[in-house]
């Protein structure tokens, strides 16, 4: 596969003395959707700025193609487009002229059918002539997004995009991605909704205090780490757990209508019928199953709480 | 060179001009009508001619390097600023735009609508003042070249400025005193001796006093004395900007 973006050992101490980045490393295929999560203040932020040259990094290299961040900014400048986390707009600009001075900016001429197509994408073609300080939160973050995309960039950088944007858009932000990728773009996102990096990333990135964590096809990191739980659901209540039963480290649920089992699925024993014919043993008449994978979040704090320790 | 690109600052920095007209342009033409009236009519005429010439034709061109300065500088240091302040910078920043290419949008923004304030108020000064422009080719070129300087010094000043108040700092305590004591109202061959001494140190001076000779063909400095110091103060604004950018102070981290 054609690598895209590669981030080799890149460091980067501000100012202050703060360490925001630690050698960290990267490789990202072209066409991948790639999710960057971790809590406030991991690096998310310098990371990107990194490769988009807000930030200088003191260390490492960072390659867009074959072309380097530092020695041939013109040309990986003008493949990447950036929405930043923060609404930064000139207020007093319309959307339309916002979007022309931002593909006018990275070096491409004038295209209105092409800016119309983005607007109509973004649900923005309507406020195309209106002051960008007259938008709601919402439409202020697809302007950004807009104009990230006004010079067409192949490999896309998308700070916590749907913050602030509510459900609805928030899905047609997500085809919109899926959009991109089949156009032949590379989309790197942070966010702190979880169910996002869940639902269109490709592979996902753990990040904290400037270390990359972990990298893991999303699929497979949520096998790896997914603790499945068989929920029992019996028939008469019960208040307590039969001590025999201890060795299954069972969870009584609050309306004492169920207990909870907690396994591993890829243990070549998981336990499930040991604990069943126990349960009957007691004398206690199992109703109803449900099993129930952990979310991606429950991953990822799993994660991070590890970290810490 | 990415034209399109500064092409879309300098469009962005004129739109900002003409979306706050009053502000750009009336406001100067305003204020320095009220010279006009104040010294060029009024008290000006119980002023005697200085060096044969009417003193409110003579204040004529101190009045226009007056606005064009003060306007140079607070055009091309607020264009830089605000989208520092607003953020908005990070669009500058991750753009595939040299900071040469930065610096011909936005100080070549300012400098334009310097020389456009600069032509208004000599036009709106013939309604009050009769005179002519005796060398008018040199006229436009010190008046390009002074909007040039101004807007440059004005960047550097938008760079380094990191709240309003910086901003606004430089203007007032240099450039202002600068400007007034720099021969605006008075020619400094009416000054005693040593104040005309100081008032060689004051480089504002070399500017109205050769601007001053393209209209009267008088001055109180050498022209070229005039010629060579605008473009030494060119010189020194675009070295100051090259170590800005050389070393992202302020605007990279
Ligand atoms: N300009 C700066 N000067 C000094 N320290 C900074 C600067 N920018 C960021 N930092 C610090 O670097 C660390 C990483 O910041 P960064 O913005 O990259 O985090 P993030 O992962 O994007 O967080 P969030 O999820 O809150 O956006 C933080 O501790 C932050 O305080
Ligand atoms: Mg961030």
């Amino acid at each position: 596969m054609d690598t895209l973006l590669s981030i080799h050992k890149v460091s980067k101490t501000y100012k202050n003395g703060y360490k925001a980045l630690n050698k960290i490393s990267l490789q990202i295929p072209k066409g991948e959707i790639f999710a960057l999560l971790g809590p406030n203040g991991a690096g998310k932020t310098t990371l990107i700025s990194s490769i988009c040259g807000i930030v200088r990094q003191d260390e490492g290299h960072i390659k867009v193609k074959t072309f380097d961040t530092i020695f041939d900014w013109r040309q990986t400048r003008e493949l990447i487009g950036l929405v930043p986390q923060e609404l930064t707009l000139d207020n007093f600009e319309t959307v339309w002229d916002a979007l022309s001075f931002s593909r006018g900016l990275f070096g491409k001429p004038p295209d209105t059918a092409y800016l119309k197509w983005i607007l109509n994408a973004l649900s923005l073609y309507d406020k195309r002539n209106e002051s960008i300080i007259r938008l709601s939160g919402g439409m202020k973050r697809r302007v950004l997004v807009a104009k990230a995309l006004a010079h067409n960039p192949e490999l896309i950088f998308l700070d916590e995009p749907t913050a602030g944007v509510d459900v609805a858009l928030r899905k047609r932000m997500w085809e919109l991605v899926q959009e991109l990728r089949r156009g032949g773009a590379t989309v790197i996102l942070t966010t702190h909704y979880i169910e996002e990096a869940e639902e269109i990333a490709d592979r996902i990135g753990i990040i904290d205090k400037g270390i990359l964590l972990l990298v893991e096809d999303k699929i497979k990191l949520m096998n790896k780490m997914s603790k499945r739980q068989l929920i029992v659901f019996v028939k008469n209540k019960i208040q307590t757990i039969p001590k025999s039963l201890n060795q299954f480290d069972l969870q009584l649920h609050e309306t004492g209508a169920a207990v909870i089992y907690t396994y591993n699925k890829n243990a070549s024993r998981t336990g499930i019928t040991r604990m069943l014919s126990a349960l009957s043993e007691n004398k206690i008449i199992v109703k109803d199953l449900q099993t129930h994978q952990s979310s991606l979040e429950e991953v990822f704090l799993s994660f991070i709480n590890k970290d810490q320790k | 060179m990415n034209f399109y690109a500064v092409w879309s600052i300098y469009k962005f920095e004129m739109a900002r001009a003409m979306r706050t007209l009053f502000q750009s342009f009336l406001a100067p033409v305003i204020s320095t009508s009220l010279y006009f009236i104040v010294f060029g009519t009024a008290i000006g005429s119980k002023i005697p001619d200085i060096e044969g010439i009417n003193y409110g034709a003579f204040i004529v061109p101190g009045l226009i390097m007056l606005s064009v300065i003060t306007q140079s500088l607070s055009n091309a240091a607020f264009g830089i600023f605000m989208p520092k302040y607003n953020g908005t910078i990070y669009e500058i920043l991750s753009a595939p735009i040299s900071p040469l290419e930065t610096i011909i949008g936005y100080v070549g923004a300012a400098a334009t609508k310097s020389i456009f304030i600069g032509l208004i108020i000599l036009i709106t000064a013939t309604l009050f003042i009769s005179f002519n422009i005796k060398h008018l080719g040199w006229m436009l070129v010190f008046l390009f070249l002074t909007s040039v300087s101004f807007s440059l010094f004005g960047f550097i000043i938008g760079i380094w400025a990191t709240n309003w108040e910086k901003l606004n700092l430089i203007p007032l305590i240099l450039v202002t005193p600068l400007v007034f004591l720099g021969g605006t109202f008075y020619s400094i061959s009416m000054l005693p001796a040593l104040w005309q001494i100081i008032s060689k140190f004051n480089p504002v001076l070399y500017l109205v006093s050769g601007f001053r000779w393209s209209f009267f063909g008088t001055s109180d400095v050498p022209i070229f004395m005039s010629v060579m110091s605008i473009f030494i103060f060119i010189a020194l604004c675009l070295f100051i900007i090259f170590l800005i950018f050389k070393t992202g102070y302020r605007l990279r981290e």
